[in-house]
């Protein structure tokens, strides 16, 4: 297999998997003001995410860095053309991070409710631009030879508008869901209610979706070119829906694993109509951004293959490590005793 | 101002907000990491409560260095699209092998260090911020490669319009980048001695938990005084190097105008850039800077007149930066030693003017620091990466001078309320003493 392609795959599995991360992160933290209803229920939805948030994000940095060092053309030029909405996003993540960090390392009710807010738009918006960017993506950049031609506004289109909403309404579902794991009693009866009274609304924007792309976009001439990839669609609205199955019969930890693999699905869906593209032009095709025209050169893809497959296995063992050593779930009691506890 | 002032000066602003947070990181993991071992070895519940006590400081800067660690990554691509296109094959890898190998590391077992007490055993706990300090130290060491090679770019050949990778052996052991890992690690370990024995220096002149500040205030001392030491003799080493690989940045952190055989060191100096001259030199010491060059006394040193104007990086902050930052480190040093020889002879709580001092003196590293990068980056103008790429060519086409004042001003609105939250942070958390 060409390394372009190898690289191809590894940067939507790093996508896919910074979404499946942090995809709950965000939704926790979207959901953080509607259902911690006390002080201690919200320090129970900051602790249930404390020990992973941040390693959750480092799959973004890896998903930027590798963008960088395999597809230096590809990083250079979609970091510089949507700068403003860029800048949008980091703001938001730098106030998550901060908020997540310093909520309860201080008293007093305006101290906990300002870094509530920060939780709450740190988490709201980047959730909502992911989608915009991604969506747009699909839809092709304004660029030619000559440069860009885009604007934070034209970013706001209609589908990027849609996939901003779905990415919302996915990450609150799979962020309800992780949480009817990961807490215990009436909060967690909660969660899993606001996971089913959402679903409805991720159901239909993802059908709207998935009709809009058919003409907005021309994700599905891969499909059309080879059916067999279906698969991957299939599997995510299977998923989408057995996650609904799951929820009625209570069974949460099958309704999250199930968002896990809608996220992924999701995010490979896209990925595999953009191929051979990372970014296709909307302009003129001959100014897409490609696999091929991108790339950095064969050297440089062999030395970042050869790391990529001694560290992600090393990475994924520690992880699932500490993922293990926190998988009880985190309750209002032991949150009010343990003293180290945010 | 245009894009390329503009992009420049948010990059200052942005950087020199991350690195007040990365040398405090990079000294006090492991000096966490040390206190909580001698505690599980011991038994000794003092060592306990530093772990948490310094640790908790730890914590709150740490937050910091995470979040305006992103922006730096981000900027290379949105303000700096040209150099990133120009020189991505080479220069992006060892950032995504950072984020592969330190940042993963640091993230995850600094999750497990602050949320698992009570849930893992002692010693997998102490080796959870032994993890995170290995890995903060691993991570200054890939950024500080990419930086080595800014400097002194090696393993790469201009081929299909642009830079390309030929030689990883050979970016990976570059010395520019080892003596730069070298000098700043261990300048931020001065850092963190400085912190520590500012901050208890603080609670001796109060008479507060006086065993457990003495301890702590020895134990900083020492791994100051060593830290020290450590970055005076890399700061030689860096030095001798950019006399060889960078020698008009040299020159100008010298302000040396002619080229001169056994050239002396002045310690008083006032460059005139326009005259193409000093104005005042004095105090001389005969073949001192060729010794502190090449360490040979006769040896040659190019003079800034025999660069062309436009490859000449702007004299007077060099100079003063590097002049500055030099004066500090020995005054550092001075410091270091009066606190291991104080605290040895066991008189710190008599010695107020001396615990007063050090109070005072925790900024000094930290501004110490600050210079240097100042006289790396911008001694190294007008190239982006030395004699490669010129800073003016490197700067994204696609960003108009409005979007950027528009995230500059953002970016010092943030980070200017960030730093008041870390100031008042820090200052409750130091002040409430351990628990």
């Amino acid at each position: 297999m060409e390394f372009q392609v190898i690289w191809f795959i590894l940067w939507a599995v790093l996508w896919a998997v910074y979404f499946m991360l942090d995809g709950f992160v965000l939704g926790t933290g979207m959901l953080h003001n509607f259902l911690g209803k006390s002080d201690a229920e919200k320090r129970v939805l900051i602790n249930s995410v404390g020990p992973v948030w941040d390693g959750n994000e480092v799959w973004l940095l890896t998903a930027g860095g590798a963008t960088f060092a395999a597809f230096p053309k590809t990083y250079a030029l979609m970091f510089s053309y949507l700068y403003t909405a860029l800048l949008l996003l980091l703001f938001a993540l730098i106030i998550r991070g901060v908020s997540i960090e310093f909520r309860g390392k201080g008293e007093g009710a305006g101290w906990k409710q300002g870094w509530d807010i920060g939780i709450g738009i740190g988490s709201f918006l980047p959730a909502l631009l992911f989608g915009v960017a991604f969506g747009n993506i699909f839809e092709g950049l304004a660029m030619d030879a000559a440069g860009y031609h885009g604007s934070l506004i034209s970013l706001l289109n209609p589908y990027g508008l849609i996939t901003g909403v779905l990415f919302v309404l996915l990450f609150l579902v799979h962020g309800s869901l992780y949480l009817s794991v990961k807490t215990t009693g009436d909060l967690s009866t909660r969660a899993a209610n606001a996971a089913k009274k959402i679903w409805p609304a991720l159901l239909i924007v993802a059908v709207v979706f998935l009709i809009v792309t058919a003409f907005a976009t021309r994700l599905y001439d891969n499909y059309l070119a080879s059916p067999l990839l279906l698969i991957v669609p299939i599997i995510a609205v299977s998923a989408l829906i057995g996650m609904r199955i799951f929820m009625a019969r209570g069974a949460s930890l099958l309704a999250f694993a199930s968002s896990c693999v809608t996220v992924v699905m999701v995010v490979f869906t896209g990925v595999i109509g953009l191929f051979p593209n990372l970014i296709p032009s909307n302009m003129d095709a001959a100014s897409s951004l490609t696999i091929y025209n991108s790339s950095s050169s064969t050297y440089t893809l062999t030395i970042m293959t050869v790391v990529a497959f001694i560290f992600v296995p090393i990475i994924i063992a520690y992880k699932i490590w500490v993922y293990r050593i926190f998988r009880a779930p985190v309750s209002v009691d032991e949150v009010m005793k343990d003293r180290e506890a945010y | 101002m245009d894009v390329v002032s503009l992009s420049r000066l948010q990059f200052a602003v942005t950087s020199m907000f991350h690195f007040i947070f990365v040398p405090l990181t990079l000294g006090l993991s492991i000096m966490t990491a040390y206190m909580e071992t001698r505690w599980v070895k011991t038994g000794d519940e003092v060592y306990l409560k530093m772990t948490k006590f310094w640790g908790k400081l730890f914590l709150i800067n740490f937050a910091l260095g995470v979040v305006t660690g992103i922006t730096m990554e981000f900027q290379f691509g949105m303000n700096w699209a040209e150099y990133s296109k120009y020189v991505g094959d080479i220069f992006g890898a060892p950032l995504a092998i950072e984020a592969t190998v330190a940042f993963f590391m640091e993230s995850v077992f600094i999750g497990l260090w602050i949320f698992g007490w009570n849930r893992v055993s002692k010693k997998v706990h102490a080796l959870s911020i032994w993890m995170v300090a290995i890995a903060t130290n691993l991570s200054a060491l890939w950024i500080l490669l990419a930086n080595g090679w800014m400097q002194h770019p090696v393993g790469y050949e201009l081929k299909n319009g642009r830079a390309e990778m030929v030689d990883f052996g050979a970016l990976i052991t570059n010395p520019t980048g080892w003596y730069k890992f070298f000098h700043t690690v261990t300048s931020g370990y001065v850092v963190a001695a400085f912190f520590v024995m500012g901050i208890s220096a603080y609670h001796l002149l109060r008479k507060n938990e006086v065993e457990f500040f003495k301890r702590s205030f020895r134990m900083a001392a020492v791994f100051g005084l060593v830290s020290t030491i450590l970055v005076a003799v890399g700061g030689d080493f860096s030095a001798a190097n950019m006399a060889k690989t960078q020698p008009a940045k040299f020159a100008a952190s010298e302000s040396l105008w002619e080229t001169q055989k056994g050239a002396g060191f002045n310690f008083v100096v006032i460059p005139n850039a326009e005259r193409e001259c000093n104005q005042l030199e004095g105090l001389c010491i005969p073949n001192g800077l060729s010794l502190l060059a090449f360490h040979t006394p006769d040896a040659e040193i190019k003079g800034l007149k025999d660069f062309p104007r436009e490859e000449r990086p702007p004299v007077g902050p060099t100079f003063v930066s590097f002049r500055l930052m030099f004066t500090l480190g020995f005054l550092l040093i001075l410091l270091a030693l009066l606190a291991v020889v104080y605290g040895r002879k066991d008189t710190l709580e008599s010695r107020r003017l001396f615990l007063t001092i050090m109070l005072y003196a925790i900024p000094l590293p930290y501004l110490a620091a600050q210079l240097g990068w100042i006289v790396a980056e911008v001694g190294r103008q007008p190239w982006i990466v030395y004699g490669v790429l010129k800073t003016a060519a490197a700067v994204s086409q696609s960003i108009s001078p409005a979007q950027v004042w528009v995230s500059l001003l953002g970016f010092t609105l943030l980070y200017g309320s960030l730093g008041v939250v870390d100031i008042y942070l820090l200052t409750k958390y130091s002040k409430k003493g351990p628990q």
